[in-house]
């Protein structure tokens, strides 16, 4: 009984969140829906047991990404006098047909359950003991496993892809224009 | 308990909000914020997936994505302070020099 309340006010909430970031005239309103959005998906993953993907969330996204974002839109300014003409013939009606096209086939995806693909069976290890239906528990420990041990190079790759990350952001924003 | 097909049906839904929201909007800043709305419907789908599957990759996957778009910000936001420094502009409609 609570999942599915749950599961509805933080639907509720994300999709809330999320249309405010597209239609917000001001960039500060669409970062606070963005957070929203942000804080309620990670209440969708703790009620699926993703308790450490939730807290990365939290911590990463909504904390520091959302702090960039906001210490970057004050240094930019907020420029609220964003042009709505449209330069490109057809966009607004090609959005449209995309939208449409999206709605119907993820609606109906939805409404005919149809997910049978994504049921777990019992399956026999080679100890011979049966693993049960149970939903995995992603705690920290949990998750440590297959990250250092089947994913380790992935792993490596992504702490060198954050050095490079943080090295490029730094020569970014030492550019300088020649005689200014 | 929730059936997946509602995450999915969430998931799709904020993808979509996400996508209308690049397509529609002018300024880099919103363009962005809606690039991690679509990410993170990925990631939705790929914990509902885990979750179903009785299998722990798909937040292992999560994680991975999560620090790949931490990385992306900072070098996305680092380019557009230095487009504005040079350009005063925040709006797409005006960096328009690649066009053919």
């Amino acid at each position: 009984m609570v999942e599915p309340l749950l599961f509805v006010v933080m639907a509720i909430a994300a999709l809330a969140g999320a249309v405010t970031v597209v239609v917000a005239q001001n960039p500060i309103y669409s970062a606070i829906g963005l957070l929203g959005t942000l804080f309620s998906v990670a209440v969708l993953y703790v009620i699926q047991l993703a308790h450490f993907v939730a807290a990365v969330q939290v911590i990463v996204y909504a904390g520091a990404v959302m702090t960039l974002f906001l210490f970057v839109i004050m240094l930019i300014g907020v420029d609220k006098s964003e042009s709505t003409e449209e330069n490109l013939p057809m966009q607004r009606v090609w959005v449209g047909v995309l939208a449409v096209a999206v709605i119907l086939f993820a609606g109906g995806l939805t409404l005919t359950g149809n997910f049978e693909w994504v049921v777990p069976e019992p399956v026999e290890t080679i100890s011979g003991a049966l693993i049960s239906g149970e939903p995995v528990n992603g705690t920290i420990q949990a998750i440590a496993e297959p990250l250092f041990t089947d994913w380790v190079l992935a792993f490596e790759a992504t702490a060198l892809l954050l050095t490079i990350a943080a090295a490029g952001a730094i020569a970014l924003a030492h550019f300088r224009r020649k005689g200014v | 308990m929730v059936p997946d097909g509602w995450y999915m049906g969430l998931a799709a839904a904020l993808f979509l909000i996400g996508a209308l929201g690049i397509l529609l909007r002018r300024n880099a800043l919103v363009m962005f914020m809606c690039v991690e709305l679509m990410l993170n419907a990925v990631n939705l789908t790929l914990i509902s997936a885990g979750r179903a599957l009785n299998d722990l990759d798909g937040q292992v996957a999560v994680f991975f994505i999560l620090v790949v778009a931490a990385a992306e910000v900072v070098v996305g936001l680092a380019i557009m302070v230095a487009i504005f420094r040079r350009r005063s502009t925040a709006s797409v409609d005006e960096l328009s020099d690649l066009r053919g």
